[in-house]
């Protein structure tokens, strides 16, 4: 059994909490509209955050895949399991927020622009993760695939950032930017690292809780 | 301000619906491993041990 961390059960969550508010807060009454966008731009504050949190939860993947392969370590596979499902989360947000931002700014809801497609092949990529851990059994050859995937989908990132250069894209690119504006970006990227911190503890947990049940079974049927 | 609004509740709904089912995931499998602790602290009093 895990011993009891008063940081994870009570601070992070009302750490996270209260980030979260301030956040809101902050895109509802103190960051001013965008010139030519008008309030619609302030989705840029959820969605930009939500889209750095995708990527950190699936180089977190990579890497617990690179670790579990070199050393086999059953945590390091369960830390990638955690990561790719709350990376999923967060990448989900993306497509979900991206849209409305694009309706009223580009008048339609989705466009085949370079960097909108490759999120959409980077969400299908880790969903494939996430369906083969859920559905494929929870054995050594299963893990051992998924890492190989959970590897191979982050060279999707790299691409993603480039394929503006690449292609040409109409997705908007970070320049300049208020001082308050910069200030409500740095808040909200603070509260969703809260967010994402809490939600990679919190499905970590459950994950430790079902390999004790796999070890307690395990342990039943050697003893009967 | 619309879409601000959409924007904003489609992020909390999904994260307040995916807490809901990691700390529902979470309690069901806290009460397994406390059923399966008992089933082998049973166990030395078990007649074929």
């Amino acid at each position: 059994m895990k011993k009891y961390s008063p940081f994870n059960y009570v601070i992070l969550p009302w750490l996270t909490a209260a980030a979260m508010l301030t956040a809101l807060a902050m895109v509802f009454l103190y960051v001013p509209n965008e010139r030519v966008q008008g309030a619609a731009q302030r989705i840029f504050y959820i969605h930009l955050p939500s889209a750095w949190m995708a990527f950190l939860g699936f180089f977190i993947v990579a890497g617990a895949s690179a670790a579990f392969l070199w050393q086999g370590k059953r945590s390091a596979d369960l830390l990638a399991q955690a990561a790719a499902e709350v990376g999923m989360v967060f990448c989900t947000l993306v497509l979900l927020t991206g849209p409305i931002w694009a309706r009223p700014i580009w008048g339609v809801w989705w466009t085949w622009d370079p960097r909108l497609t490759m999120t959409l092949v980077l969400w299908l990529i880790y969903a494939a993760y996430v369906l083969l851990r859920v559905f494929a059994g929870d054995t050594e050859t299963v893990a051992r695939y998924a890492a190989v995937l959970g590897i191979i989908g982050v060279i999707d990132i790299p691409i993603l950032y480039i394929a503006i250069r690449l292609w040409r894209g109409i997705h908007p690119k970070v320049e300049q930017m208020a001082p308050e504006m910069a200030w409500t970006l740095l808040v909200c990227t603070g509260a969703f690292v809260c967010l994402f911190t809490w939600l990679l503890w919190l499905r970590l947990q459950s994950l430790h809780l079902r390999n004790d049940i796999i070890g307690l079974r395990k342990h039943i049927l050697v003893s009967l | 301000m619309w879409y601000l609004f959409a924007a904003f509740s489609i992020v909390w709904i999904v994260i307040f619906l995916y807490v809901l089912s990691v700390s529902r995931r979470q309690r069901e499998l806290a009460r397994e491993v406390e059923t399966l602790r008992q089933t082998t602290q049973k166990e030395p009093a078990s007649p074929s041990s």
